[in-house]
């Protein structure tokens, strides 16, 4: 009998303890020490050797363009997102199922094997190789493989987070601003859009963070051309291939501190207007 | 505004929500849609409203078809039983949204706008909330907010979906008051519907009983309940009990006995049913009571109900007996002869 233990229904002290000296000891190992350790191999050689490592015409090139792709995808998956959600849950109609498991595709699918996929479409060998070259337009190896690619990954995220979320609120808010006469499009923009700004913005947040850290979809279709195609996490692969460590982890620090801040806004959503976002209820 | 329903049908693949209703509505009249739920009285609502297609039939408002017309081109005033408010526009917003969307050259000036609002809103009586969110409301406010938001529309008709349904019990009855008082006002023609009895009955200038997609029955409160006109609307609105039994040479014989009723109105002989309401039935029966025992004995705040077995009846029979001080009650088991003041024999289909 332990006295100390004043509810009946808490575990002994020494059980607490045990686990929650567990879960940090696991979270210390697995999610502080790496993240720690990316900012210490960066600074190893003092912070001139850093800001020199992150002033490399590669490395801003690569910067600028993961900017420019995720610029395009994110946009992109917010279009296509928030369609297929308010298809999804405010109409019925037939091979609604199949569209819902397509919508999850990209989760399901290797992002390898997703590259690969463009690669053999759009690819010289490709089914359409031939005809692009004929009136050169380049997709793979290019600008337009890496944003095809991304997009692709990082569709689900959007449209994941609206679909739960719109079907909560029910058709009973737009229905209602159609018999008080209001357009389709009036409906959409003053009813539907304004009760689901917080979630489109969390999957927005969610999306642009795959968007800027996708790797191997990217990788299959990117043909690794140094200050042309290389996005800052193939950067950080080749750099490091080459044993340039002090580098490699600069350009890391720049992931690592995008996501710490996605991360940090993910948080403030959440503690601001969590009952208006669906993945607080999912999770 | 008149609006007159002609053999109206709904299905949903291989089910039927609506065959072939027929029903006409007077202008400024307070109309109850009453049934139990998959009876098909929401789609008919619904159907009124343009927010259901239909399979056929007609929806005229007054001169006007309107089978045919939009959602927005009805201008019916609807209002849903979650409320469906607008949760990101405060409560003055929420009432002018009507207006607010109308084409620019239909549009009133925005203080104009604000203005029938805000009257609509004292209307109500919540002049005083107009800034609050929807969330910073009780259900029967959220509810009045609803109503005035759908007035500020001039609607053709007011069409409410179980307006007081998500309501508690007391807030219901102080709105369904509230509500008769407003249409009495107001002057809209009015069309609820309910699965509550007890607010079809004290709110409705008329009550259509609906039952499998068909009506059973169109009558004032009174009617419908003094008069089913079927064994479905004996049953459902207000307490009954029924007997199996045949006709005979003019008269009804309940299974297992061996005296008959006489038939309040001719049927043709074969197997048939009678219904009788609990405080109907007397226990100082003459000659023709039935047999029955005693089954259980309830106290109720203003009577007593007896549970009696009829002899030769599967169910028990409900019956009620008024509280008197002097009066004996029968214990469990006693005999007795029940005789009724009042009731209704269907034939057996």
């Amino acid at each position: 009998m332990n006295r100390s233990t004043s509810s009946p229904t808490t575990e002994p002290r020494w059980l607490r303890r045990l686990l929650i000296g567990a879960a940090l000891a696991f979270i210390a190992f697995f999610l502080l020490l790496p993240l720690a350790a990316v900012f210490v191999e960066a600074l190893r050689h003092g912070l001139d050797a850093y800001l020199n490592a992150l002033r490399e015409p590669d490395a801003l090139a690569a910067l600028k363009l993961t900017l420019l792709v995720a610029g395009i995808a994110v946009p992109l998956n917010l279009v296509f997102g928030v369609s297929a959600a308010w298809l999804i849950s405010k109409h019925d109609f037939r091979g609604k199922a199949l569209l819902v498991t397509l919508i999850d595709l990209p989760f399901s699918v290797s992002p390898v094997v997703s590259g690969l996929v463009y690669v053999l479409v759009f690819g010289a060998q490709g089914w359409f190789g031939p005809w692009l070259i004929e009136h050169d337009i380049r997709i793979i190896f290019a600008v337009p493989g890496l944003v095809l690619a991304t997009v692709f990954v990082t569709f689900p995220f959007v449209a994941r987070e609206l679909i739960p979320l719109m079907q909560e609120q029910g058709r009973d808010d737009e229905l209602a601003a159609l018999t008080l006469g209001a357009s389709g499009f009036q409906t959409f923009l003053r009813v539907t859009l304004p009760n689901i700004r917080f979630g489109l913005l969390y999957g927005v947040l969610l999306c642009n963070a795959r968007a800027i850290g996708e790797f191997g979809a990217v990788s299959v279709v990117s043909g690794h051309i140094r200050g042309l195609t290389n996005t800052l996490p193939l950067h950080v692969e080749i750099l490091y291939n080459e044993y340039d460590f002090v580098s490699a982890f600069a350009v890391a620090t720049l992931l690592a501190m995008l996501a710490l801040l996605t991360l940090g806004l993910k948080a403030l959503l959440e503690w601001r207007h969590g009952h208006q976002l669906a993945a607080r209820a999912r999770h | 505004m008149q609006i007159r329903i002609q053999h109206l049908e709904k299905h949903y693949g291989r089910y039927a929500a609506l065959r072939g209703v027929d029903l006409d509505i007077r202008s400024g009249e307070l109309i109850a849609l009453l049934g139990p739920s998959g009876s098909g009285k929401t789609t008919l609502l619904r159907a009124i409203a343009g927010l259901e297609t239909v399979d056929g039939g007609r929806i005229r408002f007054g001169d006007r078809d309107a089978t045919t017309l939009s959602v927005q081109e009805r201008r019916v005033g609807f209002v849903f039983q979650h409320y469906a408010l607008f949760r990101h526009m405060r409560v003055l917003d929420n009432v002018a949204f009507g207006l607010d969307c109308r084409p620019r050259r239909d549009r009133p000036a925005r203080a104009e706008i604000e203005r029938r609002a805000l009257d609509l809103l004292t209307r109500v009586q919540l002049a005083d909330l107009r800034d609050r969110l929807p969330d910073q409301l009780s259900g029967g406010q959220r509810q009045r907010v609803a109503l005035a938001r759908a007035m500020a529309i001039d609607p053709t008709v007011l069409l409410l979906d179980e307006p007081f349904g998500a309501l508690d019990a007391k807030v219901r009855v102080e709105l369904r008051r509230w509500l008769r008082e407003i249409h009495d006002a107001t002057g809209y023609t009015t069309v609820f519907v309910t699965h509550d009895q007890d607010e079809a009955l004290e709110l409705a200038d008329r009550v259509v009983v609906m039952n499998a997609g068909r009506i059973e029955q169109i009558g004032t409160p009174d009617e419908i309940y003094t008069q089913p006109a079927t064994p479905f609307v004996f049953d459902f609105v207000g307490r009954s009990n029924r007997l199996r039994g045949r006709i005979d040479q003019g008269r009804f014989r309940p299974d297992g006995q061996t005296r008959s009723w006489a038939l309040p109105e001719p049927l043709a002989d074969g197997p048939a049913q009678l219904f009788v309401r609990p405080h109907d039935l007397r226990l100082d029966a003459r000659d023709d009571g039935l047999d029955a025992v005693v089954h259980q004995v309830r106290r109720r705040a203003d009577r007593h109900v007896l549970s009696v077995q009829v002899a030769g009846q599967d169910t028990p029979f409900d019956l009620d007996l008024p509280v008197h001080a002097d009066a004996e009650v029968p214990a469990p088991g006693a005999r007795l002869q029940v005789g009724a003041t009042r009731y209704r024999v269907f034939a057996t289909a």
